[in-house]
């Protein structure tokens, strides 16, 4: 079986006066139909170049980006057309991702003109539809941006990204921008939409919480490369790269009695102009050796289905730490 | 008897808009000592940042301001900004969310610190200096003298936001008031700054009042904590207590929402509605029309806040391990 969408060694740096910045460096992933792949990692590791350059608002220098087996830089016309079509965003804040001067029905009904060409009835009753999908009455349709609340908007940014019935979906920090309580109600409607509609979801979050809540499989990224990957339970519950770990143990938990049970990481993550010379984790890492510090490891496979790009990974097993 | 470091007593904030009132804040009372971190916590709109900028006498006209607030004994309620002026960045200091955009572009680091610092201490330019550096050393930040010759633009968020602390430290505030200090912040650099706030509070018996929503933080860093909803404190309590055995549905739901690592799939529960409008707040209980204990008298009668066991006050009539039905204060019923 071939996959849905198909990465490989995809490569994106920008020119800037300080030098080139290397945002993201050989990147290779796949998803495929009906699955969610979550992206991770702090702010600058390029998890979001990923997605722009996947939906062709930026172009990759190097390397293949594969939907459905059509290379989406190569697509031209009609091809191009349904590509449109079948990849689709949401994008993190709500407030800006809507244009304040159009009706809610014309919001969710753009796309459905200009791809789809509906008009009159019909897309009437698509816009409703959608609307309905995501849990907003029709009694909304005449309504502005404003008259809605953070929720309410972000439903509405997944009707418009639904409207055209794409394959898959991007998600770039949905529910960064909202309060807890709504957030999970929109994690509970998306989850709840990939059932129904069979979607495939690229998940970019810095929320591991959120992450292990909704996605198959995770992609741990650290300074534009993927440090580590597999299915999320296995690669949350024993993490091999020692920045999955920190991450993991950063997260503070809701129970005070955990407190003060870890040493936060040390340092902060270094400038992507001036990447170190071997792993790019090894300024920080509290495992590095005199090796690491020179040699860049590559990301191998094992067996279970995981990669990890570490020269000393952990086992998770005690005796090894 | 040394005063509080920070004393709030049925505090009210109200912003007359045309035609109508928001009641941003409508009867909050707590207290604050030296050393203690004191968590305020809450969604947008519940009032906790509204708190916040009150304590140092910063609420935005045309808010109008009652009640009574004192840092270390001194009343702020009222008083001008030229009253206040020693107070905001001296005896109290405040850190925004957005270090960045609470620094001036064209200065260094250095010259920013070292204008703080002979505005509230009697410094010669030397021995300011010397202080900021002293401060941006407390701070963990490797090689002070070059950290000051920097500019904003030059350091990263996590580094503006221990620059801001400094700043705040190197004139010795008894009061730290720090506003979402975290929330831009990626969660490995976070952690760190939660370890340098714990540290400051215990080596210098600062008192903190941490405003935030992420219930996390709060488990890991506050000693106290207020939930806020609607413009009131609705539960507060020993950090302890109110996580483990929440009186309140709205502590409670609020708790169970959260993802959190280690649950997996599970479905989360969430809050059914959304917060409502502060300037037509609903008749009895705030959190009522979203509170699946709701009743009759939640809809007539306003809870007042009552005694918990094991510790701290919630305003809920169907609160659970209420102590008595001793009323705590009836400041709430008044508004």
């Amino acid at each position: 079986m071939t996959a849905l969408l198909s990465i490989n060694e995809v490569s994106k740096s920008f020119k800037t006066r300080a030098g080139v910045l290397h945002a993201v460096d050989r990147v290779s992933f796949e998803i495929q139909e009906g699955e969610t792949l979550a992206l991770v990692g702090e702010s600058g590791c390029g998890k979001s170049t990923i997605a722009l350059a996947l939906l062709q608002l930026i172009g990759a220098d190097n390397g293949r980006i594969l939907f459905d087996g059509i290379a989406v830089d190569q697509a031209r016309g009609a091809a191009k057309r349904r590509l449109r079509q079948q990849l689709s965003i949401v994008f993190q804040n709500p407030y800006s991702s809507l244009n304040p001067k159009m009706r809610i029905k014309d919001i969710v009904g753009e796309p459905l003109r200009t791809n789809a060409g509906l008009r009159g009835r019909r897309l009437r009753e698509r816009v409703e539809q959608h609307l309905r999908d995501v849990g907003l009455g029709v009694e909304h349709m005449n309504r502005f941006p404003h008259e809605f609340s953070g929720g309410q908007r972000q439903r509405i940014a997944i009707a418009r990204a639904l409207a055209l019935e794409p394959r898959l979906l991007v998600l770039d920090e949905p529910t960064a921008a909202l309060d807890v309580s709504v957030q999970a109600q929109v994690l509970n409607l998306l989850r709840g939409l990939q059932h129904r509609l069979g979607l495939s979801f690229l998940f970019i979050s810095h929320s591991l919480a959120t992450v292990e809540y909704i996605a198959d499989r995770v992609l741990v990224m650290y300074l534009g490369r993927i440090v580590e990957s597999g299915p999320v339970e296995a690669v949350f519950a024993k993490p091999r790269h020692p920045y999955t770990q920190a991450l993991l143990s950063s997260v503070p938990s809701k129970d005070p009695k955990l407190r003060g049970q870890f040493e936060p990481l040390e340092g902060e993550v270094p400038s992507p102009l001036s990447r170190p010379p071997g792993c790019a984790f090894a300024p920080r890492c509290p495992r590095v050796t005199t090796d690491c510090r020179t040699r860049p490891p590559e990301l191998a496979e094992w067996t279970d289905g995981r990669q990890v790009a570490c020269i000393r990974p952990l086992t998770g097993d005690a005796e090894h730490d | 008897m040394t005063p509080p470091a920070l004393e709030i007593h049925d505090l009210k904030v109200r912003f007359p808009e045309l035609g109508r009132v928001v009641q941003a804040v409508r009867g909050v009372s707590l207290e604050v000592g030296g050393g203690e971190i004191f968590g305020l916590v809450g969604e947008s709109g519940s009032g906790k940042s509204i708190t916040a900028l009150s304590c140092l006498g910063l609420v935005p006209p045309p808010g109008e301001v009652s009640g009574s607030i004192t840092v270390t004994g001194r009343q702020v309620v009222g008083r001008g900004d030229s009253e206040l002026a020693d107070l905001r960045g001296g005896t109290a200091a405040m850190i925004f969310q957005n270090p960045g955009t609470a620094m001036n572009p064209f200065l260094s680091i250095g010259r920013q610190m070292t204008d703080v610092i002979r505005i509230h201490r009697a410094l010669d330019a030397g021995q300011a200096r010397a202080a900021a550096e002293e401060a941006i050393a407390s701070v963990h930040i490797a090689d002070p003298g070059l950290a000051l010759r920097k500019y904003p633009h030059q350091m990263s968020g996590g580094q503006l936001q221990r620059v801001m602390i400094a700043t705040a430290m190197a004139c010795q505030p008894r009061l730290l008031i720090a506003d979402e200090p975290t929330t831009a912040l990626d969660v490995t650099i976070q952690a760190q700054i939660l370890r340098l706030l714990r540290e400051l509070a215990d080596a210098a018996d600062l008192a903190i009042l941490f405003i935030t929503h992420d219930l996390g933080v709060v488990a890991a860093l506050c000693d106290r904590v207020a939930v806020m909803y609607g413009g009131l404190i609705v539960e507060s309590g020993p950090v302890e207590r109110v996580f483990e055995a929440p009186a309140h549905p709205y502590t409670h739901k609020l708790l169970e929402t959260v993802p959190e690592i280690g649950r997996g799939k599970r479905e989360l529960d969430f809050i059914p509605g959304q917060v409502p409008d502060m300037a037509a707040p609903p008749r009895g209980c705030t959190f009522h029309q979203r509170c699946d204990k709701a009743s009759t008298v939640c809809r007539q009668q306003q809870p007042f806040a009552r005694q918990v066991h094991g510790d701290g006050n919630v305003a809920c009539h169907h609160a659970a391990g209420v102590l008595s039905l001793d009323i705590i204060s009836g400041q709430e019923a008044a508004s």
